[in-house]
Order: C-alpha cells, then structure tokens, then sequence
C-alpha cells in the first residue's frame, strides 16, 4: 500500500450550528438521487405507477366522467403522499442501520442539512412525479379541472413533502423493513378511509368527522377539490395548502428531533 | 452558516484522549466501570480485549456517538462530543458504514463534501484520490460499494475516516476479516499516518496485532486491566508475547474476583 506525505496540516474546524447549511444539504439531496440513479427501476416504478393507475382509473369510470374528475383529482394528491411516505421511510431506516446516520452524526452534518437534503431530493422528484400524472391526467385522460393544473401541481408537491416528513417521522420508530411498510397501512390508510375520497367528510358520523378534521391529508384532497371546482384561488384552498404545509413541517421537525447524535 | 472558533493551543492536555471516572451505561447494564486512561498523541494505542468487553463502547464515547456517558473524557483539549471536534476525529465503525448504491469515489466525494464544503473542488478531489492511494482501492474506484469484498468495503469505509486529514483516529476492529498480506499493509498504513502526526486508538481481538502498538490498553469486562506498552507488559508480567501477558493478567483478575466472591458467600 503506497502511502503520500501529506503533512498532517490540522483542518479548518468547521462548526455547524443550528442554521442551515447550504452546501452540506445540496450535497446530501446529490447523494440521495445519486443512490436512486443507480437503481433504475426504482425511479421508473415511482414515475409510472401513478400514470398507470390514474389510466386505470379513467377506463373504470369509463360511464362518469363526473366521478373520474373528483377521484382523480383527489389520487393526485395522494399517490405522492404515499409514494414519498414509502420511499423515505425505507431510505432513512437504511441510513440507520447501515450505519451511514451514525457516521454523518459523527461528521460536521447538521441535522437539519440532513433532513433538508432529504426532503430537497425526494421533492425533486415528487414534481417530476406529479408533473407527468397531472398532465396525463388533464391534456389526455380529460380530467376537467376548473382551476389552474399549477395550483393542483403545488398541492401535490406539498403533499409530497408530507410523506417525506412521515417516511422520515416512522422510520424512527421501525427497526426493520418489514416493520418500515406496515406503518404505510397504519399511518396511510386511515387517512385515506378519513380523507373523503370515498364519501365527503360532513357524511361521516360525527366522531369520524372530528378526526378527519386533524388529520392532514383530508386538506390535501379539500385542497384538489377547490381547484378543480373553482378558477380563482380561494380562501378555502389557501387554508388547505397551508395546512398540508404546516404539517410537513411540523412533522420534519419531530423527524429531526427523532436523530440522535448520542445513542445507546 | 459557520463560526470559526480558533483553536487554542493545548498546553495543558498534551494527551490526545484523556478519561478520568468514565463510566458507560447501556440500558440496566454499567458497560465501562470507572476507567481512567490516556491516549498520548502522535502514537498508536491499540485497544485490546475479548469481544463484549466494552471497547466498541469506549471508541464510542471518545467519538461522541455514546450515550449516558459520565465522568471526565476530553478528546483533543475538549469534552467528548464537542461540535468543534466533529472535523477533527475519524472514525470507523466496526460494520463497514458507506453506501452500498454509490461508487467509492461518490461515497469519498460526499463525505468530502459534508467534511468541509467551503473547500475547492480541486483540493477536495485531490484529497479523494489521497485516501483511495492509502487504502490502495484506487483501481476500484468507479465500482459500486456494495459489489466489493467484505475487507474492501471495510477500506472504503476506513478511506472516508481518512478525509481531511484528522488529529485522531478511532478504528474499530479496522483488520478483522483481512488476509495477512492486507493486514500488514494497513498496520504499515497505520505507522505512517502516526509518522504523519496523527493519533489512532485502533481496537482488535488478535494479540499479534498489539505488538505492533505503541502502546495498549488491555480491557476486560469494562476494565481496564492494563495501560502500557507492549515492551514493558512483557516485563512486568515475565512473558514472552503480549498474548502471554494478557492471560496472564487475566487470571490474575479472575483469581481476585473469586477471592472477592468467597468473602462475600462467607460473609
């Protein structure tokens, strides 16, 4: 093993403080899609399953065009959530017990940079995501929405966010992948059933209804509904997106606190 | 944002580690009893003892990964664990931790780059190409991690410890797993980089291993049994081999322990 002389000359100690990083967190969102770019197939079942199913979707309301517009305007809000929700949750439990979390927790990392990288890859993707869903969705499977495709675009990236922040909020409390994916029913599906996809939420008996009212993919899909029912932004819709966005923050901050520097 | 705090000059801690009481619990079990030890700079102190015993735990504690540490521990003039120190230590896990989906040289890259940012691509490429000629993975450098060998994967790992030249480094078990001829290359590595001006606290099981230290640290069962070189260890327990040595001392605390516990049965 040949070996330079380098002379030891001590580093410059970087001390990061609470503050974000800039550089650190775009490295980290560069490493994040760089692992995914080497796993094919990964990214063309993120990007192609939401078109396959919204495709599914139009030819099984083949009769009611009227039922496509609501559910499917609804799924493009949610298709993100979950895929994000899953594909972060299994990364961040890779990172745990690879042992790569202990190693950046050791290095001059932020954990903000970390969960910021995080959030700044998987968003990234996330608007690729939604950008060909909803574009499918609207110019060739003839979603009529009344509103701009932009703001059902923001919400979706929002949504997005949100299951990046969950993904990264359960993968603490997962020691495995197996347990990792069971908390996609867990977290995912009550919501989904609460959401009002399936029956509005003022329907629902009234405890159920309470519930739906705290949980944040309901404002995900109210959010859908008010652009695809309205042409202006409405006050609705903006309490909507700010809601979904103060939960993926809220939520990427009890992630954050969920990384330890010390550990036993 | 970054505070750049000159580092004082460290008249009075000339010992790179330094742990005065340090006591380690893990859940109902106390893993490190009281110990007190140096680990002088510029030198390679080998850690050594059974598996289980506490060193992992105690490389953890200089690190600053451990919790529920009390006692005195500082690590280069600061208390363990200090922000200012995180640039400063390398440290490699016993499991190889790298990115098995990247390359050698992006894994070297990030690492580089969360190590120091502000640093000029070029200097940063330059100290990348530095570590991979270290641990000789030059040739492998375009190869995903995870199609690599166990002991070359260890490298990659040992490599990213590497950046940026560190005061100190913590290697946990860093040969385990390695034929001899690599074994040797890298305790060859480990001399140079102490000739460097670098510390290193390297653990290990294999006794033939602690001859090549400067000095030891002998554990067993989160005590420290012995804190000398391996010239002196010899003499003073009138063996031939630290191996020799280490049992030696070993029965001698067995034999103090069952003394211990008939004392108390008869008490």
């Amino acid at each position: 093993m040949s070996t330079t002389t380098t002379p030891a000359a001590p580093a410059a100690p970087a001390v990061p403080t609470g503050a974000l990083n800039a550089a650190r967190t775009t490295a980290t969102a560069a490493r994040v899609l760089r692992q995914l770019r080497h796993d094919p197939r990964t990214i063309a079942l993120l990007i192609l399953i939401p078109c396959l199913m919204l495709i599914l979707l139009r030819y099984v309301f083949d009769a009611s065009p009227r039922t496509f517009d609501n559910i499917g305007a609804s799924l493009l809000g949610i298709f993100p959530l979950i895929t994000m929700f899953l594909v972060t949750s299994i990364a961040t439990l890779r990172e745990r017990t690879s042992g790569t979390l202990e190693r950046l927790l050791a290095m001059p990392l932020g954990k903000a940079d970390l969960i910021a990288g995080y959030a700044l890859a998987f968003g990234g993707l996330a608007i690729v995501q939604s950008a060909l869903a909803t574009g499918l969705a609207v110019w060739l499977l003839g979603l009529d929405v009344t509103g701009s495709p932009w703001l059902l675009l923001l919400v979706a990236l929002l949504d997005a966010l949100l299951g990046t922040a969950l993904g990264l909020f359960v993968s603490a409390f997962a020691a495995s992948e197996f347990q990792a994916v069971q908390f996609m029913p867990a977290v995912i599906f009550p919501q989904l059933l609460l959401c009002g996809l399936f029956t509005p939420r003022s329907d629902m008996h009234p405890a159920l209804e309470a519930i739906s009212d705290v949980l944040p993919m309901s404002y995900a899909v109210d959010g859908m509904n008010e652009v695809l029912h309205h042409t202006d932004m409405t006050a609705t819709f903006v309490r909507d997106v700010l809601i979904v966005a103060g939960c993926a923050v809220l939520v990427l901050a009890l992630g954050a606190a969920t990384l330890r520097r010390r550990t036993a | 944002m970054m505070n750049y705090v000159p580092d004082p000059p460290h008249p009075t801690a000339p010992d790179a580690v330094h742990a005065d009481d340090l006591t380690v619990v893990r859940g109902p079990r106390t893993v490190l009893h009281h110990l007190r030890f140096t680990v002088p700079r510029g030198q390679i102190t080998g850690l050594l003892g059974p598996s289980g015993c506490g060193k992992s735990t105690l490389m953890r504690s200089v690190v600053g990964t451990q919790a529920k540490v009390t006692g005195t521990l500082d690590v280069l003039g600061r208390p363990a664990g200090h922000p200012t120190l995180r640039s400063r230590i390398g440290y490699v896990t016993q499991a190889p931790s790298v990115y098995d989906d990247l390359t050698v040289r992006q894994n070297l890259d990030y690492f580089a780059a969360i190590l120091d940012p502000g640093r000029a691509s070029a200097e940063r490429r330059h100290d990348v190409a530095r570590v991979l000629t270290d641990v000789d993975l030059t040739s492998h450098a375009d190869a995903l991690a995870g199609n690599l060998s166990g002991g070359q994967r260890g490298r990659v790992s040992l490599a990213v410890a590497l950046l940026g030249t560190p005061e100190l480094l913590v290697l946990d078990e860093p040969t385990v797993g390695l034929d001899p001829v690599l074994r040797r290359d890298l305790w060859n590595l480990f001399h140079d980089l102490a000739a460097r001006g670098a510390t290193l606290l390297v653990s290990s099981h294999v006794m033939d291993e602690a001859e090549r230290c400067h000095r030891l640290l002998l554990m067993r069962e989160g005590r420290i049994l012995a804190d000398d070189t391996p010239a002196a260890l010899r003499t003073r327990t009138g063996t031939d081999t630290v191996e020799a040595a280490f049992l030696r001392l070993v029965d001698q605390a067995n034999e103090a322990d069952a003394v211990d516990r008939t004392k108390e049965t008869t008490r």
